[in-house]
């Protein structure tokens, strides 16, 4: 043993040693780089603009950029995007969390796999193809149901709601999964129903968790384009009914993008709309993640 | 001897492929403390969660004989009825993450309690019989599972106490905590067995001596002996018993 120990390693493993090290501290760091390099990259373009223009662009609901004078006004963009999140949250939240506790509480083992496997393909589905399906088939069904003609906003709400779901399954089981054996147990021995066990002992147990999926969730619909896009309507407007079309924010920068000159007004406008949705998407993930830090601590 | 309160007959179990129980007749009386010894994997946890059916709760399990309470088959029971008069306590302390008060009111609540008043008292008398109520009674909005270890544990007797239980289940209750805090709690159930029934699966044989009125030693699924403590502790007449008693393995 004593032999082993004494022996001194060749030196070529201490260089090898230093250039795995080196590429591993490369591919750490690029990520970071990339979001930086990202973030400097929108901001280059577009703060310019939105120091110059936020007020106007603040007050008014009117979008139409190449108008002769142009308007700038984000407040129907803005509120069409919360409004489509909001939406779509009322649907995608108690429907995942539902399944989340039945995988996690009621589903047999066998049904349990079967079921992640479809729920793991659903979020494979590209969100052109999601877009498709509002168009082609979601759309003419809300019709049949008292919708007017054209695509609305409730459309895209429940594409959205489809798109986030498999995120808020997967995460909200594996948080429910997460809380000890013991106060299933605990609750079961007390004359608790499973349902009892569920609701008062799991769902408190695992609030942190079940958070951190609908806010990841939000951040997902926030950043969601191609399917809102095609199923939306694409109007500006403030909607005051569910089946009045709307316009998110990134739906806007994907259609206008191509035509706007670049580096023109409109271009940068664009881009202000960017950084307004990289900060919104950012503080939503930051909660999540101090969420889900609270979690890991206590 | 009166009729028993809980009567085990012909009782086994399997879990899978594994035969974990074995004909097990046993009779516990009113009002006594029954010690349940035994080395590890003889089936004495097992043969706890048969009388609540918490078994069932394993997909796996077979059970056939019958487990009696007070003259009424326990599979005739609600379960959540069921085990609201026969509680358990677990071998590691489980303090649910709620607040001391919600933990001793969870079981009540449960049962359809709804008066404040009604709680309050409920929450104060299991606290006391748990002999943790001046430990706590100033801070019961804290969280459960920030009381230590021993103080968890006697949470989790006050929990099983909330419901009135007429029969009270320790699975080693002793195993994750202090000799103090195992002290207390001996003395607490020597207290309570005025009132109910206590049947102990336990580790300890000085425990089950120092507080069972009634021991019962089990091997391999089966039931080798049951007597009072003092005659099974000094006339083991099987010699499996006495070898376990004195040592020789185990």
């Amino acid at each position: 043993m004593a032999e082993i120990a004494r022996r001194r390693p060749p030196s070529y493993t201490r260089h090898v040693e230093f250039v795995i090290e080196g590429l591993i501290r490369l591919c750490g760091v690029s990520a970071i780089i990339f979001i930086l390099a990202i973030f400097v990259f929108i901001g280059k373009e577009g703060i310019g603009f939105l120091l110059r223009n936020v007020l106007p662009m603040l007050v008014s609901i009117d979008w139409s950029p190449t108008a002769e004078p142009p308007v700038y006004g984000i407040l129907a963009l803005v509120v069409g995007t919360l409004w489509c999140v909001g939406l779509s949250l009322c649907f995608s939240v108690p429907v995942g969390l539902a399944s989340a506790v039945y995988l996690s509480e009621f589903a047999s083992d066998r049904a349990r796999e079967s079921l992640k496997v479809v729920v793991e393909l659903l979020a494979a589905i590209p969100s052109v193809v999601w877009g498709f399906i509002g168009v082609m088939i979601l759309n003419p069904l809300l019709q049949k149901l008292g919708a007017q003609v054209g695509l609305n906003g409730l459309n895209g709400a429940i594409v959205l709601a489809l798109m986030t779901l498999p995120l808020l399954v997967s995460l909200g089981e594996d948080a429910l999964r997460a809380v000890p054996e013991s106060y299933r147990q605990a609750a079961i021995a007390m004359g608790a129903t499973r349902w009892e066990m569920v609701w008062r002992v799991l769902m408190p147990a695992a609030q942190r968790g079940l958070l951190v999926a609908v806010l990841l969730g939000v951040g997902r619909c926030i950043g969601e384009t191609m399917a809102v896009l095609m199923a939306t309507g694409h109007a500006v407007r403030i909607p005051t009914s569910i089946y009045d079309p709307v316009r998110t924010l990134t739906a806007t920068i994907a259609a206008e993008l191509g035509e706007a000159v670049r580096g023109g007004e409109h271009y940068q406008s664009l881009f202000a709309l960017g950084i307004l949705l990289f900060a919104v998407t950012f503080v939503v993930n930051f909660i999540a993640d101090r969420t889900l830090r609270g979690r890991r601590a206590s | 001897m009166s009729a028993p309160h809980l009567s085990i007959q012909d009782l086994s179990l399997r879990l899978g492929e594994k035969q974990v129980l074995t004909g097990v007749s046993l009779d516990v009386p009113r009002n006594g403390i029954v010690g349940i010894i035994g080395p590890a994997g003889a089936g004495k946890s097992s043969l706890l969660t048969c009388f609540n059916r918490t078994v069932e709760q394993n997909p796996l399990a077979h059970m056939t004989g019958r487990v009696v309470l007070d003259g009424e088959d326990v599979r005739r029971i609600d379960t959540s009825d069921l085990r609201r008069r026969v509680a358990m306590v677990l071998p590691l302390p489980v303090g649910l993450p709620m607040s001391v008060y919600d933990n001793v009111a969870f079981a009540p609540r449960m049962a359809g309690v709804r008066r404040k008043a009604e709680l309050d008292q409920i929450v104060e008398r299991c606290l006391v019989q748990s002999a943790l109520w001046d430990e706590v009674k100033d801070r019961l909005d804290m969280l459960g599972t920030r009381l230590s270890g021993g103080q968890q544990q006697r949470l989790t007797l006050a929990r099983a106490l909330s419901t009135d239980p007429e029969i009270l289940c320790l699975d080693e209750f002793s195993i994750a905590i202090d000799p103090v805090t195992t002290m207390r709690i001996e003395a607490v159930l020597v207290e309570l067995k005025k009132s109910m029934t206590i049947v102990m699966v336990t580790n300890l044989l000085l425990q089950a001596r120092r507080i069972a009125d009634y021991t019962v030693f089990m091997l391999a699924g089966k039931v080798v002996e049951a007597a009072p403590t003092d005659d099974l502790f000094v006339f083991a007449r099987d010699p499996r018993t006495n070898d376990y008693l004195t040592g020789k393995f185990g």
